[in-house]
Formats: C-alpha cells, structure tokens, sequence
C-alpha cells in the first residue's frame, strides 16, 4: 500500500475523532439546549465525513474501491441541517419565551 | 501505522459515545434527549466503519446505511411528535 495514501488516511481517521469528540464534549458541557446543538450538527458532522472519506480511500488503496462510503457521507451531510431545523423547532415550541422579538 | 491508530480512534468514538449516553441521561428536557439520540446514532454509525476498517470487513457498510437512514427518520418523528403531538395526522 501506498505511504502517502496510508498517512493520508490516518491523518484523516485522526481529524475525524478529534471533531467528534469536540462535538459530544460541547453536546455534554454547554448549558443550554441552543447552545448544545452547535457542537453536534456542526462539528459532529464534520467528523463522521472525515472518517468515512479515510474509510473510502483506506479501500481504494486496497484496490477495492465503491461508493458507499460517499453515499452514506451525502446522506449525512443533506440529513444533519433538517433534524438541527426539526429539533430547534421542537425546542422553541417546549420553551416559550426563547424565540427573540422581530426586528422592528 | 494504521493499526497503531485504529484503536486510538475506535477508543475515541467510544468516548463520545459516552458522553451523549451521559446527556442522554441527564438532560433536562425533551429537546435534549432526541438531540443526544441523534448525536449518538451518529458516532455509533463512525464506530463501526471505525470497526470495519480494523477488522478488514465489510459487512458493516450496510449496518452502517442502514443507522444512518433509520436514525434520521428516528429523529424527525420524534422532533414531529414533539412538535404536534401526533406523528401521523
């Protein structure tokens, strides 16, 4: 196998976990519910799409190269911002007070 | 080099699993619960291509898929039945 590529993947396998990490310690630190949804949607997110980008180019390196790395990354990525919506939309309607006045 | 880092890393996505099962737990309010479910089908979903890779398989592509489509409809029902009480109307 290739050097490059291996440290390629590694570098990106490492990346993934540090993102993810820094997103569940956000979702587990932060001390409001829209406070808390920055780290998962976006840092989360991010993570999970370097791991499997590592996994898809960890396969091609082995000659087995396919797609469904890609299309579970597509899938994440079009998904995340819908349920961020879906959920502070549910949260504003638990919490009444929290949506902010209009500008005049 | 590779095999020197796969547990680090599958050791890391455990961590995180840990983390969202501990907000899961303790979060005060609905909201909070469905987004430490989200987060956590997520980094289970991380774990196991994390797994897969290590144990030269591919059998957890599909497993993988599959979380993925299944927990975003997990998620918008619930953030659905939150919203109008109802899923189906």
């Amino acid at each position: 196998m290739n050097t490059l590529l291996e440290w390629a993947v590694v570098a990106l396998l490492v990346i993934g976990v540090l993102f993810a990490l820094i997103g569940s310690w956000g979702l587990a630190k932060f001390g409001d519910f829209f406070k808390r949804l920055h780290g998962p949607s976006k840092a989360t997110t991010l993570g999970v799409g370097c791991v499997l980008l590592a996994s898809m180019l960890w396969l091609a390196g082995q000659g087995r190269a396919s797609g469904h790395e890609l299309l579970i990354t597509l899938f994440l990525f079009l998904t995340a911002p819908v349920s961020a919506h879906l959920l502070v939309k549910a949260a504003m309607k638990l919490t009444p007070g929290s949506r902010p006045p209009p500008p005049p | 080099m590779i095999d020197t880092v796969l547990p680090w890393v599958t050791g890391g996505f455990a961590l995180a699993l840990l983390l969202n099962v501990w907000r899961l737990l303790r979060g005060p309010g609905m909201a909070d619960r469905v987004l430490a479910l989200d987060t956590l089908y997520i980094n289970a979903l991380a774990l196991l291509v994390c797994l897969g890779m290590w144990w030269r398989t591919t059998v957890y592509f599909e497993v993988a898929l599959l979380i993925g489509l299944l927990g975003f409809v997990g998620t918008v029902v619930l953030s659905k039945f939150i919203l109008r009480g109802d899923i189906i109307e």
